[in-house]
């Protein structure tokens, strides 16, 4: 489906990316990884035909920059810090949703569903949105069409829980017919989502290997923590993540997504001597 | 195609529109106008012209001088700005062609560009028909077509430097030096000293007459000055060159294909290389 062949680029004498070659099958889901000056944001935007390049990249056999309307139809993207555009909300959907043939509520239907209101921000400035918000917004844009290929950088970095877990419902509704490339710094913001790892260094694939697809993407687990005293701090940690008290701040319950068990562990970690108990298990859905 | 455009356009227009650089653009040319009311420029007699035909000869001859810097830097400070920024990266990631989205962004700012200019001369025009004082309608209409091939001119030449230059300093700075060129060479009474040393006239003439900003200046000395006489020995060699008529063709075909030939170039540049 997405054909890298021997893909070369240099800014002056820089060589930012040596030769990448990579083949990306329909439904693949691809953590895209390496530390900064990697060469993934220049990878993607060879994909996206944004950038002149040495070798062949592909989708469905059709070169980004030549065919730029019919291969950027089929793809979604996420950029990782959102454009500081001007125009109101309601213009940036019904100008994306215009150019890629779909239907504005289908986004307006998303956003909602990743907790952003469109009707009430519609007339605001993008670029006066919260970065939460501004996040959102563009994930809805990027899936609200029928995208074959969906390209995120570092999509869930500004989204609170909540939104992650609906974030991660709405990969799950595509992952049968979509292919994923997830940039990121770190392997574990992305492990739990990706079938599939490649990693860059100084504009090589050093790494690319396939990982165990355990985590359902739709998946969730019910959560119980019981601590030694009430402490404000993880009171107000843990109500990020939609934690329920069930008495006196000692006992905590409620739902993680699946796929950011791992950041969820991170948060827990920073209390570890104040956890006494501590359960998940994997929800029957 | 066309609807992609449009679209590009539009929402140019709306991105300008909200800029802090269109609200003082308008306010500087719509400032100019009221002023010149204010002053009661309509009122005064100055080489004959009296009423609106003062007020619009003033209007041109400031326009001139302001017209072209704002444009070149405000075009290239937003379009090389937007890059820098990441707005390229997002909006090319769109399924939107690159002839509709350079075209198209070109014809946005067109608009924007154009209409604060034009506006205030209607405004001008509105409100002496108004006051019952009488409006030269040809000097109007010519003065109309000059702002409209000026504004072309130097936003052609504004996005060509922005597709040439890579971040907002070098754009700006480039944007400049192009505006400080023309204005060096702005000066037809030199040439015609040149003219009377051992410069062959026409060559110091088709020089002169090969920047922009000396076209629109002489273009609008010929609606009252039609034998171009403050203009000295030059004169003979432009009106020998293209006569009266001519010289008021030629004054808004060179500019407009200028532009066009340096947004052109642009577009070409843009395509070919990096677009983010």
């Amino acid at each position: 489906m997405i054909r890298f062949q021997n893909v070369a680029k240099t800014f002056r004498r820089a060589r930012v990316l040596d030769g990448i070659s990579l083949d990306i099958g329909l439904g693949e889901r691809v953590a895209l990884i390496g530390s900064n000056g990697a060469g993934k944001t220049t990878l993607i935007r060879c994909l996206l035909g944004e950038y002149t390049h040495d070798g062949l990249v592909t989708i469905d056999g059709l070169d980004p920059r030549h065919h730029r309307t019919r291969v950027l139809g089929s793809i979604g993207f996420v950029p990782q810090l959102p454009p500081p555009l001007k125009m109101p909300v309601g213009q940036l959907i019904d100008f994306s949703a215009s150019l890629c043939g779909t239907d504005p509520r289908r986004i307006h239907g998303l956003a909602k569903r990743l907790g952003l209101d469109v009707d009430s921000v519609a007339s605001r400035q993008f670029v006066r949105l919260s970065g939460g918000m501004k996040q959102k917004l563009l994930i809805a844009i990027a899936l609200g069409r029928d995208a074959k290929v969906l390209v995120m950088d570092e999509p869930a970095a500004n989204l609170d829980p909540e939104a992650r877990k609906i974030f991660f419902e709405l990969l799950a509704e595509r992952q049968e017919d979509a292919t994923m490339i997830i940039s990121s710094h770190r392997l574990n913001e992305v492990s739990t989502l990706v079938n599939r790892v490649v990693e860059l260094d100084l504009g090589k694939v050093v790494l690319d290997d396939k990982v165990a697809d355990d985590v359902s993407l739709a998946g969730v687990l019910d959560c119980r923590i019981v601590v030694k005293r009430f402490e404000p701090a993880f009171a107000k940690a843990i109500g990020v993540w939609n934690f329920a008290d069930q008495g006196d701040g000692l006992v905590w319950e409620g739902r993680v997504a699946g796929p950011d068990r791992l950041r969820f562990h991170g948060m827990v970690a920073r209390y570890v001597a104040l956890i006494s108990d501590i359960s998940l298990t994997e929800a029957q859905t | 195609m066309m609807r992609q455009l449009w679209l590009t356009a539009k929402l140019d227009i709306v991105e300008s529109l909200r800029a802090r650089w269109f609200q003082i653009y308008t306010l500087v040319f719509g400032g100019i106008v009221a002023l010149l009311f204010v002053f009661g420029l309509t009122e005064s007699r100055v080489l004959g012209f009296i009423g609106l035909s003062r007020l619009l000869v003033t209007y041109i001859q400031l326009t001139m001088a302001i017209l072209p810097i704002f444009v070149l830097i405000t075009t290239v400070r937003s379009v090389a700005g937007d890059r820098e920024a990441g707005v390229f990266e997002y909006l090319l990631s769109l399924p939107v062609s690159l002839s509709s989205w350079f075209w198209g962004k070109i014809l946005g700012r067109y608009i924007v560009v154009f209409a604060p200019v034009f506006l205030a001369m209607l405004a001008a025009t509105a409100w002496a028909t108004v006051r019952g004082i009488e409006v030269p309608w040809s000097m109007f209409g010519y003065y109309t077509a000059l702002l409209a091939v000026m504004a072309l001119c130097f936003l052609g030449i504004g996005m060509l430097i922005s597709a040439v230059a890579r971040t907002t300093d070098l754009a700006q700075g480039a944007a400049f030096l192009v505006w400080l060129g023309l204005l060096l060479f702005l000066d037809l009474i030199l040439l015609g000293v040149m003219i009377q040393g051992k410069v062959a006239p026409e060559l110091a003439v088709t020089l002169a007459l090969a920047n922009p900003l000396q076209v629109f200046r002489t273009a609008a000395l010929a609606l009252f000055d039609p034998q171009l006489i403050v203009l000295g020995p030059s004169a003979y060699v432009i009106l020998d060159l293209f006569g009266v008529a001519g010289y008021k063709a030629f004054a808004l075909a060179y500019p407009a294909c200028l532009g066009v030939g340096s947004a052109s170039l642009g577009y070409f540049l843009f395509r070919r290389g990096d677009l983010p």
